[in-house]
């Protein structure tokens, strides 16, 4: 209690104090490596190598972090406005939807970007209307958004396996998935990127949404931090009585926040969808909108906290591939575990730390 | 600086040369300070001098940077509020620390249950509990839950609260802010009984009246330092004053006649309910015109509060209209009033007038955000905030003069100030004020007056709210009583305290 109030530098609060957690969460992890009888150093060494050793494990590692700053800025957005919103896995599977109609019926007669506006916009507006309803009933009738958008999450599940089973499968085909999409529906690889540095991005499927990813972490921070509207949800978010009283209208910002937030876990579909399969697969969020949580939470819900936060995970998402790979005692749910140890002490535990951290610093500036 | 005790006395707390400094404001000084077994010691000092921070040291909220604490002679080290309690001391602070759907006896007995099972720690509890208060005179039912007492009652739980963990030290930081007079009556018999019974006290507040009545002794900071120490019997009011604030202070309002002009407040048969639906405001009428200051009086909790913020627009009236310069109002939100010239400065600055996890300027524009002036269209102009909020520092003195100090950080009374700054500098035609000078320094309290009375001669409106019955009667050109939700008379300017105390308390009209 004591330590609470005590304020750090920022360098402390947003460079040791992380960096810290994270080298626990790596010492649990070794522990649970060498339990099973592996070297937890050579399972490190194996796992960097993995994510950042070659151009085409940065591709990848870059390919996952896309996914993760769209779902991460989501979170963010809303959290911003004192709105927990666990919607954004379904929020990004409608999103996919949106994104494959646009491919679908453009890919034929115009080159891809032309098309890559028209998918941005509509994979933000399916992504916005599967966070509009939830969004509504918190704002008219105070059902707890927690609540909707898991149910949300169901829906959309279903309702997806539906489109993909009965509607959208190609006839006569076996896999529920859509037609794969013409050049003119496809985002183009980052190949240059990689080989910028020297590298090759091989089969890695990074693609022109990391750079969408990035500008709209940019948006965001100026929503947030430069627009009059991120100050409303900013006063909404911290205190709502101060927001009654300075006349922010509470559902009004309710619902423009829930439908930023849906947009932007929408527009994560476009990296694997338009990116990746050129095409609309079954269960292609594949858990992103729910790392998005742990990302915002470990970023400070701050776009430059949610890139290397989103960095972090795609390390271990494409790492972790590579290491249960050349491992094999190390299997996938084992990295699950990993990731598990990551979330709990940089995000859940994120303030273990700070009270001896806090009389250390007091101690060492000489008070 | 201590002052030179009688041998026979024996210190309970000594501070020896307490330092402490939050980035570039120097908190605190170089403190001494002896405090006697079995005395009541008044700390006071503008907003901002430190006493917080000193209190906050001395039960192991803070760390000084320098210095020692003794406690009976003895030097210790409190690392944290844990080791402060071991040492036998309470605090009891400004914001309650209770569970609010807890019992009285929950509370007291949180943190020091006494075993793995409550059910024998709970029986030692109401024992023991039942002795502190047949003791001290510090009744509360035990098994009431916190949120339904009134306030009085939950600071003496508190009070309690630190008895039962064996406190022979009490600190408060400002109790009384929050208190009705019989409650601070009765606040301070019970403050009385514990002193008689060797128990010392610190006491921070800033009205004088208050250590004049029940201090022995007296120490003044200023600006970080600790000026002076004094017996009570041995001072007066208008020195404390001038050691505080180092130069003369206008204990008197000054104010010339009202001239009032035409109707620019008015409210017809207003009733305001409460989220429960009881009616907290019931059939209430009045005006306020230009150039005159309408107080309301009243005990707390009679309406008032519910009668502000229907007025501002945050509740909806259940029935009755008001109108601002003869424009119907009733259901428009608080922007669109704020267009229409009215200004609220609320009760409640924590949790309504400011976001304490704002910079400073931030909140300086608190409600106003939409003005062109902080930016075009949809965008912040954060160097044109950051300007006006240095402007509106400058010009009402609040310290430190940073605008991009978090607000959490700053004084009590200087974040009053900075909500005082916001609503007074935008010229409004109506100004609707709920105490405005709770938690506030004399000197400040004379400057926030002036501007009060500045605003009316230039013609404005101004309905204020206040618990402070001397506020009230230096301020108001025409007083509004009001008890049980109506207002059950009207007097002049002049009313005498006794008239007006009758009638707050529902016996005469
Ligand atoms: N955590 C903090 N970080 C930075 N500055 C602080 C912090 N706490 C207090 N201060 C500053 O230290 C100074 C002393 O504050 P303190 O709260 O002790 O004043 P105070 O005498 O209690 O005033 P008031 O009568 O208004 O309550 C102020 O200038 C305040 O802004
Ligand atoms: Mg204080």
């Amino acid at each position: 209690m004591s330590t609470a109030s005590v304020q750090l530098p920022a360098w402390i609060n947003y460079g040791v104090i992380p960096l810290l957690n994270l080298v626990l969460a790596f010492f649990f992890s070794g522990l649970v490596v060498w339990a099973i009888g592996e070297s937890p150093i050579e399972a490190l060494r194996l796992l960097l190598i993995g994510a950042l050793g070659r151009g085409e494990g940065i591709g990848f590692t870059l390919f996952y972090a896309t996914s993760f700053i769209f779902t991460g800025l989501s979170v963010a957005v809303a959290i911003h406005a004192g709105l927990f919103n666990i919607g954004s896995e379904g929020q990004a599977y409608l999103g996919g939807l949106g994104a494959a109609l646009v491919a679908l019926s453009l890919d034929r007669y115009v080159p891809w970007y032309v098309t890559m506006p028209f998918a941005v916009v509509g994979a933000a507006l399916f992504g916005a209307a599967c966070a509009a309803i939830p969004a509504w009933l918190q704002a008219k009738r105070g059902s707890h958004i927690v609540i909707t958008t898991i149910m949300f999450n169901f829906i959309t599940s279903s309702l997806m396996n539906y489109l993909l089973v009965r509607v959208l499968i190609v006839p006569g085909k076996m896999a529920p998935e859509t037609r794969t999409f013409l050049e003119g529906g496809q985002l183009p690889k980052l190949d240059w990127l990689i080989s910028m540095f020297g590298g090759k991005l091989g089969a890695a499927p990074l693609n022109f949404s990391f750079l969408i990813a990035l500008v709209m972490c940019f948006l965001v921070w100026v929503l947030i931090w430069r627009t009059k509207l991120g100050y409303e949800m900013r006063t909404l978010g911290i205190s709502p009585t101060a927001a009654s009283y300075a006349g922010i209208p509470y559902a009004k910002i309710v619902m423009i926040a829930m439908l930023i937030s849906g947009g932007l876990a929408g527009m994560m579909a476009l990296n694997p969808v338009m990116g990746a399969s050129a095409r609309l697969q079954i269960e292609f969020v594949g858990g992103a909108g729910f790392v998005g949580i742990a990302v915002s939470l470990m970023g400070r819900n701050h776009p430059v906290g949610i890139i290397l936060a989103a960095l972090l995970f795609g390390i271990l998402y494409q790492g972790g591939a590579e290491l249960s790979f050349d491992m094999p005692s190390i299997t996938r749910d084992m990295i699950v575990v990993i990731q598990g140890l990551v979330i709990l002490f940089a995000g859940a535990l994120e303030y273990m730390l700070r009270p001896a951290i806090v009389r250390l610093y007091q101690q060492i500036s000489g008070k | 600086m201590s002052l030179d005790l009688p041998k026979e006395i024996e210190p309970a707390i000594e501070l020896v040369g307490i330092d402490k400094k939050f980035g570039a404001v120097h908190a605190n000084k170089n403190i001494n300070l002896t405090v006697a077994k079995g005395s009541i010691h008044g700390i006071i000092g503008e907003n901002g001098a430190g006493k917080s921070t000193l209190m906050s040291i001395l039960y192991g909220f803070y760390h000084a940077d320098h210095g020692e604490i003794r406690i009976s002679g003895k030097p210790i080290s409190i690392r944290d509020s844990q080791a402060a309690i071991a040492a036998g001391i309470g605090m009891v602070h400004q914001h309650f620390m209770l569970v609010e759907n807890f019992t009285v006896l929950e509370n007291v007995m949180l943190g020091a249950e006494g075993g793995q099972l409550l059910r024998k720690g709970v029986a030692s509890a109401r024992k023991e509990l039942k002795h502190l208060e047949d003791d001290y005179g510090l009744e509360v039912d035990p098994d009431a839950v916190v949120e339904e007492l009134p306030v009085g009652s939950q600071q003496r739980v508190e009070i309690l609260k630190a008895l039962y963990r064996g406190a022979e030290i009490l600190i408060l930081d400002e109790p009384t802010g929050v208190l009705t007079p019989a409650e601070a009556d009765h606040l301070f018999k019970v403050l009385r009984v514990l002193r008689d019974q060797g128990k010392t006290i610190i006491l921070i507040t800033h009205k004088l009246r208050e250590i004049m009545a029940i201090t022995d002794t007296v120490s003044v900071m200023r600006r970080g330092e600790m000026v002076a120490t004094r017996k009570t019997s041995e001072t007066t009011v208008e020195e404390l004053a001038e050691l505080m604030v180092g130069r003369r202070v206008l204990l008197h309002v000054e104010k010339g006649d009202a001239n009032p002009g035409r109707v620019l407040l008015s409210v017809r048969n207003l009733s305001v309910k409460d989220a429960r639906g009881v009616t907290m405001v019931d059939n209430v009428s009045f005006d306020v015109r230009a150039g005159e200051i309408v107080g309301i009086a009243g005990v707390a909790g009679n309406g008032q509060s519910e009668l502000l913020e229907a007025i501002a627009g945050i509740r909806k009236p259940a029935s009755g209209e008001i109108f601002i310069d003869g424009n119907p109002v009733a259901g428009i939100d608080p922007a669109g009033l704020r267009d229409l010239g009215l200004a609220h400065i609320p009760e409640d600055r924590h949790h309504m007038g400011l976001v304490l996890k704002f910079e400073e300027y931030e909140n300086s524009i608190l409600g106003y955000h939409r003005d062109q002036r902080y930016g075009r269209g949809a965008m912040l102009d954060l160097d044109a905030m950051r300007k006006d909020a240095e402007e509106k520092i400058a010009k009402y003195d609040i310290r430190p003069p940073n605008p991009r100090l978090k607000t959490a950080n700053f004084s009590g009374g200087n974040q009053q100030k900075i909500v005082v700054a916001r609503e007074i500098e935008r010229d409004p035609n109506v100004l609707i004020i709920g105490q405005p000078t709770r938690g506030v320094d004399i000197g400040a309290i004379e400057f926030i007056h002036k501007r009060i009375i500045d605003m009316r001669d230039a013609g404005k409106a101004v309905l204020l709210v206040s618990v402070e019955l001397d506020e009230i009667r230096s301020l108001s050109d025409r007083i509004l009583v009001m008890f049980a939700g109506k207002v059950v008379g009207e007097k002049t300017g002049d009313a005498g305290e006794q008239t007006l105390g009758l009638m707050m308390a529902g016996i005469a009209a």
